[in-house]
């Protein structure tokens, strides 16, 4: 077994609402190798989007240690953590959030605006990552003339245009109908077999979680192992 | 740090009414400033262009205004002597000593009188003036009660065109001439005869001596020269400042009136501005958070709303400035309360009042646009990513 | 009253941004009384003006005199029951920045003309009997801090050479409009000392001030005084104390036009900012008005619910601006006051504006409404963003 590439080690978070102190993730472990497809399940209110969120250094833990990479997720300072994310990750939404006012293109060239590439460079990166997911002819079209699934193709392609090694979805077809929702999770695979992405995806779709080789449940803020 | 220019731009276009408005309130209150600093400009462009550099202007003591001054012959006649006063080839001193007092007329249009100048010249005058130029008919016959009227009274005050007649002092006049001054006040005033209008008014005093100098170095010698002489009672000053304190009060006034407006305006303004960019933020909380989720910093999503707001301010300013242009066309004029006299002046643009409103219009995108995007930048992502 | 309570809920759903808007109205709220208000102040020595006084002044302009040897032919006139004279003296007090209006008065003749001058008989006595005594406004007292007995020295500007006084009296003025910032000297000081120094100028006075018995003959009287002198040397130009004093706000026409233009731009201000909030307000509601829609509301019932924020919300605003007006326009009469010494907020401009921001409520929630109206439910119910 190869060393892992995303390493939770006793990670608990809780929130602080009046005074009371509401746990949602209790003690978990988890260890994902690079490569790996990792699918997790589990009813809503179970911690999922939190989980994610840790690992994409968007929110921290109240206590244990998250690391990808061998970096120490937990203990950037938040710009550095800004920098990382922009390098190592792509993030895929329920709800796709793109830009209304920026095309399919500019979309898809946010995250290369934090690089120094050159205009002609970002470009050439735009345009392969659009032709990866299949829509390289509508890079003109504002979110609002797209489909569901083709809005979230984009959201793909933004994903992958920094050329991350991990990959996070949180419920990537939660809100499309089941063709979109079958296109999706074939990119996704593709990533994950022809480029050798890590993905760790948040779903409660039995259908969508049949493309990942791994399941997780999690469940009242635990975290059962389960191939 | 990288900017989200193009992202900036684009929300400013998909809002289209809110922005209409915003832009146009800033652009009302950028017009307003303009408006009054062009008055301000426009009124010290008419004063500066009164009066040479080497000219100097002699009136009685403590008096302040030509209007007010009383120069006896006696006197007129002593100054006129002095070596400072350049002469011509000839031998004739180029001095001009002049009657100036105000004569009540109404306006064209109004009916409404008000305080026209009268000046009673000599040949020198108009030498001592190398600006003067006749525009239109010719210049009085000396012995007669002809006039030639300064471009605008002839334009604003009835029976000051060429042809028409003016009734003071028992006789009517007759306008034979229009004259220019290179837009100086003197456009404001009519010019006769100096013996012709003593004798009408029952004045037989000057109100005013102007001269041209040697030199102007010589200024000060000259000046020193007359007012320490008991007979004269005199106050001598350069004619460019002679001119400039004349309308000290009514620049005053303006500025003073203007600014307090641009102010009380600007704040109008400002909370315009942030209502919109707290909306904008409001609206857009969901996208803040995916910016900050896809790596960009808290330092780019509060430049973004400030560009955003800078830019609105921007096109607001361009507009207000724009539209402050074609105040150009529109002469003004009112009573100078320094002299009680008829001054009629023009909107003046110039570069610094286009960079000053740019600034202003700056400033106020700044301080609106400031606080919202203060909060965008605050946003945590996970609470922005879940916000609906 | 469920309504009531649905608006006010509404209105402060968005608390910064409603109270943003309220601040908004207020300050052009604030802004448009005050700018009224230093319109009205030009005015304010036309509205203080008797109609049972004329003015009679030289035809050709105020730069002239009149004899004062006119005064037996105008008394005898039927109809006049009293005349007094005065002369513009124009004197500096220190610095000619320190200008007050100064006028050489014919002491009991004109005192007894402006009964709106309350001075106590005993200082009027003192004025009567002491050539140099002077008498001044409570309001130029308290600039300079003078009091009645100390001397004071103007220099004169069209009476050259300098010129000693001393304090006898401080007038109140009857009414509030009545100005307490002027400066009365006797006529005959004046004329005395110019008969000695510059002989033609002595003998000469600025205005008349005609006392009639009956204001509605004035136009007649005023011809009738001006036949008899047609034609000599000094014409006069006689009209009613009111004509008078407009006559110098119409030297400034062009500046009270800019004051009236300006404060209509802040009413047009006003209606930006209320007009945007309405219109950002209802975008985000569309979805809710297609719900209440589909629950079986009807158009009217969402006009009356867009009005009713938006008209109160430019009732708060408007309330707001009538009470941050007090303060800020005592601030500015205390600033200009040696300029404009009556600088007094009307009522009625208070309820102008008032009714304004009212005004500027209702068409800032038209548009909102044609298009909550309009928009089809489905349309409505799809817009979720």
């Amino acid at each position: 077994m190869s060393e892992s590439f995303v390493e939770l080690r006793s990670v608990n978070k809780s929130y602080w609402r009046d005074r009371l102190e509401i746990p949602v993730l209790n003690n978990i472990n988890l260890s994902v190798p690079e490569g790996e497809f990792v699918a997790l399940m589990g009813p809503s209110g179970s911690g999922k989007t939190t989980l994610l969120n840790l690992i994409a250094g968007i929110d921290r833990p109240s206590a244990g240690e998250v690391s990808v990479n061998g970096e120490s997720v937990s203990q950037l300072s938040e710009g550095a953590l800004a920098r990382w994310r922009s390098r190592n990750i792509g993030f895929v939404f329920q709800f796709y959030n793109l830009m209304p006012v920026l095309n399919a293109f500019e979309n898809v060239e946010l995250p290369l605006l934090l690089t120094r590439l050159s205009r002609s460079e970002r470009r050439r990166q735009v345009e392969t990552a659009l032709t990866i997911v299949g829509l390289a002819d509508r890079m003109k079209h504002y979110p609002n003339q797209l489909s569901g699934g083709q809005e979230q193709r984009v959201a793909i392609a933004r994903a992958i245009v920094t050329d991350p090694r991990l990959i996070l979805a949180d419920e990537p077809t939660g809100d499309l109908d089941k063709v979109s929702a079958e296109e999706v999770m074939e990119l996704l695979s593709r990533l994950n077999k022809e480029f050798n992405k890590t993905i760790i995806m948040v779903t409660h779709d039995p259908r969508a979680a049949e493309k990942a080789h791994v399941w997780r449940h999690l469940d009242k803020g635990e975290l059962n192992n389960k191939q | 740090m990288p900017l989200l220019v193009s992202y900036s731009y684009k929300n400013i276009l998909a809002r289209k009414l809110t922005s209409t408005l915003t832009v146009f309130g800033i652009g009302l209150v950028v017009f307003v400033f303009c408006a009054v600093l062009m008055l301000s400009n426009g009124l010290g462009e008419t004063l500066i262009a009164t009066g040479e550099d080497d000219n100097a202007i002699v009136i009685r003591k403590a008096s302040q205004t030509e209007v007010q001054s009383i120069i006896y012959r006696d006197v007129a006649n002593a100054i006129k002597a002095d070596a400072a006063i350049r002469k011509d080839p000839d031998g004739t001193p180029i001095v001009t000593s002049e009657i100036l007092v105000l004569i009540n007329q109404p306006k064209r249009g109004s009916n409404e009188p008000s305080n026209v100048p009268v000046r009673g010249v000599s040949e020198m005058s108009i030498r001592i003036r190398p600006a003067f130029e006749l525009i239109e008919g010719r210049m009085w016959r000396p012995g007669t009660s002809e006039i030639i009227a300064g471009a605008k009274v002839a334009e604003s005050f009835q029976g000051c065109g060429l042809g028409e007649t003016v009734r003071f002092g028992m006789r009517d006049w007759t306008v034979v001439g229009i004259f220019e001054t290179g837009g100086s006040g003197f456009e404001s005033e009519l010019w006769g005869d100096v013996d012709q209008l003593m004798d009408a008014f029952g004045r037989p005093v000057f109100s005013s001596l102007t001269m041209q100098l040697t030199s102007p170095d010589e200024f000060d010698s000259f000046k020193a020269r007359l007012e320490g002489d008991p007979r004269y009672t005199a106050e001598v000053m350069r004619e460019k400042e002679y001119y400039e304190e004349q309308s000290r009060f009514t620049t005053v006034f303006i500025n003073a009136m203007g600014v307090t407006i641009s102010i009380i305006f600007s704040l109008g303004a400002i909370v315009g501005a942030m209502i919109t960019m707290y909306a904008a933020v409001a609206n857009r909380t969901t996208e803040i958070g995916t910016l900050r989720a896809l790596g960009f910093g808290r330092r780019s999503v509060l430049f973004a709303f400030l560009i955003e707001s800078l830019m609105i301010a921007l096109i607001g300013g361009a507009i207000g400035i724009l539209g402050a242009t074609f105040l150009r066309f529109v002469e003004v004029s009112t009573t100078n309360w320094n002299t009680f006299a008829e001054l009629a002046f023009s909107f003046e643009i110039s570069t610094e009042i286009v960079i000053y409103a740019f600034i202003f219009a700056v400033v106020m995108g700044f301080v609106g646009g400031f606080l919202p995007a203060v909060r965008a930048a605050r946003f945590r992502i996970v609470n922005a990513l879940r916000a609906k | 009253m469920k309504v009531l309570k649905l608006v006010s809920k509404n209105a402060t759903r968005h608390l910064l941004r409603t109270a943003l808007t309220i601040l908004g109205l207020a300050i052009a709220v604030m802004a448009f009384a005050v700018i009224r208000t230093s319109i009205d102040a030009w005015y304010a020595g036309a509205r203080a003006s008797s109609p049972n006084r004329l003015v009679i002044t030289n035809a050709i302009s105020l730069v002239f005199d009149l004899p004062v040897a006119y005064k037996d032919k105008i008394a005898q006139i039927d109809g006049v029951t009293g005349i007094s004279w005065a002369q513009w003296f124009g004197g500096t007090y220190v610095d000619p920045k320190n200008f007050f209006p100064q006028f050489a008065i014919d002491g009991e003749t004109y005192l007894d003309l402006y009964p709106e001058y309350i001075i106590p008989s005993e200082q009027r006595e003192a004025f009567l009997s002491e050539r140099n005594a002077v008498i001044v406004g409570r309001a130029l007292a308290d600039r300079f801090g003078w009091s009645i007995g100390d001397p004071i020295r103007l220099t004169g500007t069209i009476f050259p050479g300098e010129w000693d006084f001393v304090i006898r009296g401080i007038y109140t003025g009857k009414m509030e409009t009545t100005d307490e910032s002027q400066w009365f000297m006797r006529y005959d000081y004046l004329d005395e000392r110019m008969k000695v120094e510059a002989p033609p100028r002595a003998g000469q006075v600025g205005s008349f001030i005609v006392q009639i018995d009956d204001p509605s003959r004035a136009a007649q009287m005023s011809a009738f005084i001006d036949s008899l002198f047609v034609n000599s040397l000094a014409e006069t130009k006689t009209q009613t104390e009111e004509a008078f004093q407009l006559s110098f706000v119409a030297m400034a026409s062009s500046i009270v036009t800019g004051l009236r233009i300006v404060s209509f731009m802040v009413i047009g201000i006003i209606l930006l900012v209320l007009a945007n909030t309405m219109a950002m307000t209802a975008r985000e509601r569309v979805s809710e008005y297609a719900v209440m829609k589909t629950l079986g509301f009807r158009p009217i019932h969402i006009v009356g619910l867009i009005f009713g924020e938006s008209l109160v919300i430019a009732g708060i605003g408007g309330l707001l601006g009538v009470i941050i007006t007090f303060p800020i326009n005592g601030l500015l009469a205390e600033v200009i006051k040696d300029y404009f010494p009556i600088f007094k907020l009307d009522p009625l401009t208070l309820v102008l504006g008032l009714v304004s921001s009212l005004i500027v409520g209702f068409v800032a929630a038209v548009f909102p409404t044609l298009k909550a109206v309009r928009t089809p439910i489905v349309d409505g119910l799809r817009i979720i963003d």
